[in-house]
């Protein structure tokens, strides 16, 4: 059994003028210790489904069908004094930007003796050793000094990683990630993910991590999942997406990447923006910027179909299999 | 412990607030009056010559006499006495801790008054905030002077006046606190909306902290600058309120006056040419209403977000 199973989460946002679906029929599952990524631009709903999986969206949102299982057990349905007892305690969640979620007036070890005190009956004392042990951890320069400090006074890098040692304060099974790195400068970004990726190694925790850097996904992530207004459009082993991605859009993202070595070229843009909540497109919803849409795009959303390692929803990709079937079969 | 206490020490002399202070005159200045006059206040038992509390030591005989420097003037009375022949400097002495009682006093109800409800109603929002918020304008919508007025003649009706010299401070603290609790509680209210939206509120709710813990131990603390200053003001602001209620004869008796029945017991003398007994403690009022106001200035402008982050 996988340890972490959402099957066909649904989130909406209740607004005026009816709900808007943020999440349809997201499904995907994450095992001990494995590595997921999940990739889409900036509205994709890649923050709502970490956020969901944690059942923490905030009102006007709520999950309107679906099923999170966590070992097993729905957390969608769960109440909330149960919930606390897995957040941060089981699934722990890393954050954009370093310097908003630190509590600015709280000193480090307060912090992080709350963190273990809100889940653990445990003597400060105690609290405050595991809090030292996990800034040593996370390799932080002084780390006895850094407890008696208050965010401001560390630098980005620093505060990044004091937040993967709260991360890791109680030994969680599932960490996920939020774009972990963007608010970093680029040779920081690296050392981060570096940490990051060691340490989820090193204690066999599950990561799932959520960025928009197809290149830290390929280094770091076995598989991953393609979101696109919504919805996964593909997912599966990271190498096989990467390296031959079958849906459209997902070869845009990867087309539309800067390559070193050809100077001066223009890049690859993927025509149009995402559509909006308001207005999603019937069919598949990237059929409006495809150059293979066809008349059926644009009336139902297509089905998984499996290529290789991979799950995509693509009519063309699904016509391309059937006609490789076909020739297979007339050879024979 | 030691090395918490002198780290602690250290970073208050590297802090902006001490930097500005240091830097400030009208601060400096208007700190040290404060410290000198609520230490008089605090010590006065021991720095007053008599006990204005105490008959034994009052002789009518004394009645009306003028302050040092003047004609008819008695060295043992250097502020001069009232007209039941009180020794006015003990008398301002006592008056003034009375004061200063009921402007702490009440300002603290209206703090743990006004941080409870100003959280539960800007962080819990939707229903709560809107009932909160509504006591708090009904409240608002009456004056303060009225309330008290209403509920000092009810008190004093049915205590009768000996009983009600005894519950006079905690009623003026009660009436004081529960009247000006909306302006705190607004206060927190509007810093709350802010805070709730960062993200170190998401950050303790994935941690897994309950409603209470986020509240009390993540936002509260966000939001104590503000209360600070406002809560200097709101001092400065019931010490007006006690001297006008005392001036009209709701407040504290003339057996142990405030410097608002102080100034209310000379009023009636001033015409007959005994202008001391109203103005000195008068002039005291003034002065320590000032004063607090002044460092209240101060400490708005140092505690500015905008100014200075921190």
């Amino acid at each position: 059994m996988a340890l972490l199973e959402v099957k066909d989460l649904d989130v909406r946002f209740a607004v005026r003028g009816g709900d808007l679906t943020a999440l349809r029929g997201i499904s995907f599952s994450l095992d001990k210790g494995e590595r997921l990524g999940l990739v889409g631009e900036s509205g994709a709903g890649k923050s709502v489904a970490a956020f969901s999986i944690l059942n923490l969206i905030a009102r006007p949102g709520y999950i309107a069908g679906g099923q999170i299982l966590f070992e097993g057990k729905d957390l969608a349905a769960m109440s909330e004094r149960e919930l606390r007892k897995i957040r941060g305690n089981r699934i722990a969640m890393i954050f954009q930007d370093p310097m908003m979620t630190l509590n600015p007036v709280l000193s480090i070890g307060t912090q992080m003796v709350e963190a273990i005190k809100a889940h653990r009956r445990i003597s400060t004392k105690d609290a405050r050793a595991i809090a030292l042990s996990k800034l040593n951890k996370v390799q932080i320069p002084s780390p006895e000094k850094r407890l008696d400090q208050y965010p401001h006074e560390l630098s980005g890098g620093m505060r990044q990683r004091v937040i993967i040692a709260i991360a890791l304060l109680l030994d969680p099974e599932i960490i996920i990630a939020d774009e972990p790195t963007t608010a970093l400068d680029v040779t920081i970004q690296a050392e981060i993910m570096a940490l990051l990726l060691e340490l989820c190694e090193q204690d066999n925790v599950a990561l799932m991590l959520i960025t928009h850097d197809l290149g830290v996904v390929s280094q770091v992530t076995q598989r991953m999942l393609v979101m696109y207004s919504g919805r996964i459009i593909e997912q599966g082993s990271t190498r096989e997406i990467i390296n031959d991605a079958q849906h459209p859009y997902t070869q845009g993202l990867i087309n539309a990447l800067p390559q070193m070595g050809q100077p001066g070229e223009r890049l690859f843009q993927i025509p149009g923006s995402m559509p909006s909540l308001k207005n999603v497109p019937t069919g598949c919803p990237f059929h409006p910027r495809c150059k293979f849409a066809t008349e059926q795009c644009k009336r139902t959303m297509p089905e998984y179909v499996r290529s290789g390692n991979v799950d995509v929803a693509c009519y063309e990709v699904s016509n391309l299999i059937e006609q490789e079937k076909h020739m297979q079969e007339s050879e024979q | 412990m030691t090395t918490a206490t002198i780290s602690r020490w250290d970073r208050f002399r590297d802090s902006f607030l001490w930097y500005s202070f240091k830097r400030d005159k009208i601060a400096i200045v208007s700190f040290l009056v404060l410290v000198l006059m609520v230490a008089a206040a605090v010590f006065a038992p021991l720095l007053a010559p008599t006990d204005p509390y105490d008959l034994a030591q009052i002789n009518i005989m004394n009645s009306e006499l003028p302050p040092v420097g003047m004609s008819g003037a008695d060295a043992a009375f250097p502020l001069g006495t009232d007209a039941q022949g009180r020794d006015m400097l003990s008398t301002i002495l006592y008056g003034t801790r009375v004061s200063l009682l009921i402007g702490f006093g009440a300002v603290v109800l209206q703090a743990v008054l006004g941080i409870l409800f100003g959280l539960l109603a800007g962080y819990l929002g939707g229903r709560v905030d809107s009932i909160l918020m509504r006591i708090a304008d009904v409240q608002l919508s009456f004056s303060t002077l009225m309330v008290a007025i209403i509920v000092g003649a009810v008190f004093k009706a049915s205590f009768g006046n000996l009983m009600f010299g005894e519950i006079a401070i905690y009623m003026l603290i009660f009436i004081i606190g529960v009247a000006e609790w909306p302006q705190i509680a607004r206060t927190v209210r509007a810093s709350v909306l802010a805070e709730k939206k960062k993200e170190y509120v998401d950050a303790a709710k994935v941690m897994g902290f309950g409603t209470r813990r986020i509240m009390f131990r993540h936002i509260l603390p966000n939001t104590l600058s503000p209360i600070f200053v406002i809560a200097t003001v709101q001092i400065a602001n019931a010490i007006i309120s006690e001297a006008a209620l005392s001036f009209l004869g709701l407040g504290m008796p003339e057996t142990q006056p405030s410097l608002g029945s102080l100034i209310k017991s000379g009023f009636d003398y001033i015409q007959s040419g005994s202008w001391w007994i109203t103005l000195i403690p008068g002039l005291v009022l003034v002065v320590l209403v000032l004063v607090i106001n002044l460092l209240g200035d101060w400490l708005r402008d140092v505690m500015n977000p905008r100014l200075y982050k921190g």
